[in-house]
């Protein structure tokens, strides 16, 4: 039978409210774990959610704009975290940034056009003593210079995509 | 890929697996909490709120069902122990969280741990499994008829601001992270509207140490008001950032010793929330009552810039306000405009006085911690470094 994906979507999102529950205090969990499977949440999404959860659709959407981890548009399936606060800012964030734009060609902010990737800022990754340091999905990386940034990314392609390694992770 | 920056000296080494929650179930909970109203911990995320105070507040909350909540959401910049703490000593938080709802009688325990520590959940989530395995969680612990408690691990998103507590409730109940209007305090309308505790990662740990080594060797370190060791996390211009134990009370000048950082200008103390301590008051101590921290310490040295210093805080401030509050969104900004005016040299006394008294109009008027601390490293390098600030020769 012909599923569209607006069906598969609506009986993901049942079987994480049967997982979380249909209180409000799901509602992050599910978003997450839509962001982890999905790479962002679309305005139906929200509005499957807020039916499940007997909320508003704005309720569902006003959470989403409020973290910087949740995102409404479509992002690529390795998000970089490049970490610009003081300590990192201290030991050559900036060097790493301008190559990270060079390889990816793209600015931050941006999603290579192929949806592998897209390139943002963080605040303070908790890594001060080992900068620059550098999310890539949940992966951390220390000490990043300019040319690791080549290997690091190469890394990346090679995976294919990061349903694998989500799906194992998953908890 | 979580490079190990602990000292094999920290006390939490020493301590035997279960001798603090061991020690308190052996006695009613007044007695564990006697011991660490004894010892004088206060909240070692930076507020250095008594912990046996708001144990005990929570104590007297009435209310069936009471929340044990661990803030992980470590986003104090410049602050990483509570990382090493999750990752190399998760069960004595563990044990920790497991004393307070022994102590205020809760059945439910959460950590809610910043998304951008999602790498170490499944590390805690193996150490919860092994410790229910253990009987130290779950129903009957340690065979004690009737002591049911167990944690679940939430995650954060990416907000600093939900590391305030009243934030961090709203966020866990699926809101918004805006932080609440105080009172009414967490002890009494916490999670999902229960008397709940929050506190460090690191607070927890402190109260197993206590509670296996005795409230009186802890209080018999540090200063009066300051009671005990803490973690400094320990980064910038020095030979050897990490992880360190120290005594509270431990001067700037001590600390930098230790590390590697003599001969640096300034200290940032307490993160981006804290303040700039210039080398004339390297004496200052580092305790609730002279400079306090919730651990971070960076280094700055000869060569830095502090008006960039300044920059990059406020833009880490503007980034993460919530924009609930006027005087954190608009303050900030404005602020930000001052730096870069200071910058290109095109700033006057005058004007440099107006953005001070903005900056003390947010730290009187912001509703919570953040717009409160967010002038406070621009103000103290204004204090301290007009020299090097005014009269730049623009770019």
């Amino acid at each position: 039978m012909l599923v569209t994906e607006q069906e598969r979507l609506r009986d993901d999102l049942v079987k994480m409210t049967d997982r979380f529950g249909r209180d409000r205090s799901a509602l992050m969990p599910i978003l997450q774990e839509l962001m982890r499977t999905r790479y962002h949440i679309s305005e139906y999404s929200m509005q499957v959610i807020a039916d499940l959860l007997d909320i508003h659709p704005v309720e569902v959407s006003s959470v989403v704009s409020f973290y910087s981890f949740l995102e409404d548009k479509q992002r690529g399936q390795f998000v970089i975290r490049l970490c610009r606060t003081i300590a990192c800012d201290m030991s050559g964030e900036g060097n790493v940034a301008r190559q990270l734009v060079n390889d990816l060609g793209i600015e931050f902010g941006g999603t290579t056009p192929d949806g592998k990737f897209t390139l943002g800022w963080a605040n303070c990754l908790g890594m001060c003593d080992q900068g620059p340091a550098m999310l890539v999905n949940e992966k951390i990386y220390t000490q990043v210079t300019p040319e690791k940034v080549h290997s690091i990314l190469e890394e990346c392609r090679s995976t294919f995509g990061v349903h694998a390694t989500v799906d194992k992770e998953r908890c | 890929m979580i490079a190990e920056t602990t000292h094999g000296s920290l006390t939490f080494c020493s301590i035997e697996p279960d001798s603090g929650l061991g020690s308190a179930l052996e006695r009613p909970p007044a007695d564990a909490l006697g011991r660490i109203e004894a010892s004088g911990l206060r909240g070692r995320g930076g507020a250095g709120f008594p912990t046996s105070l708001k144990w005990e507040l929570a104590i007297k909350s009435p209310g069936e069902y009471k929340y044990v909540i661990c803030n992980a959401d470590e986003g104090e910049p410049g602050t990483f122990k509570d990382r090493v703490i999750l990752s190399d000593f998760a069960d004595l938080v563990f044990e920790g969280m497991t004393i307070g709802a022994f102590v205020i009688g809760a059945k439910h325990g959460i950590v809610y741990l910043r998304g951008e520590y999602a790498y170490l959940r499944s590390h805690l989530e193996n150490v919860l499994r092994r410790r229910r395995a253990q009987n130290l969680l779950g129903k009957n612990i340690h065979g004690l008829e009737g002591f049911d408690f167990d944690v679940e691990i939430r995650m954060g998103a990416g907000a600093y601001v939900c590391g305030e507590e009243t934030a961090l409730i709203e966020s866990l109940e699926g809101q918004r992270g805006e932080p609440r209007n105080r009172p009414p305090f967490p002890i009494d309308t916490g999670y999902l509207g229960n008397p709940t505790i929050v506190n460090n990662v690191e607070t927890f740990a402190w109260v197993v140490c206590i509670l296996a080594k005795g409230a009186k060797w802890f209080n018999s370190i540090g200063t009066k008001k300051s009671t005990g060791l803490k973690l400094f996390s320990v980064s910038g211009d020095c030979s050897q950032p990490g992880v360190y134990e120290f005594p509270m009370g431990i001067t700037v000048a001590e600390l930098l010793k230790e590390v590697g950082g003599e001969g640096a200008k300034a200290v940032q103390v307490g993160g981006a929330a804290g303040q700039c301590v210039p080398a004339a008051q390297f004496e200052r101590t580092i305790a609730y009552e002279d400079v306090p921290t919730g651990g971070s310490v960076i280094v700055f040295g000869p060569g830095r810039d502090m008006l960039r210093v300044a920059e990059n805080f406020l833009e880490f401030f503007a980034d993460e306000s919530c924009g609930q509050c006027t005087p954190c969104r608009e303050g900030t900004p404005k602020l930000i405009e001052g730096v870069k005016m200071l910058q290109q040299g095109r700033c006057s006394m005058q004007y440099l006085h107006e953005l001070c008294s903005l900056g003390e109009t947010m730290q009187a008027a912001s509703k919570c911690g953040l717009g409160q601390m967010a002038p406070n490293a621009f103000l103290s390098i204004v204090e301290h470094f007009q020299d090097e600030i005014l009269g730049r020769i623009g770019r």
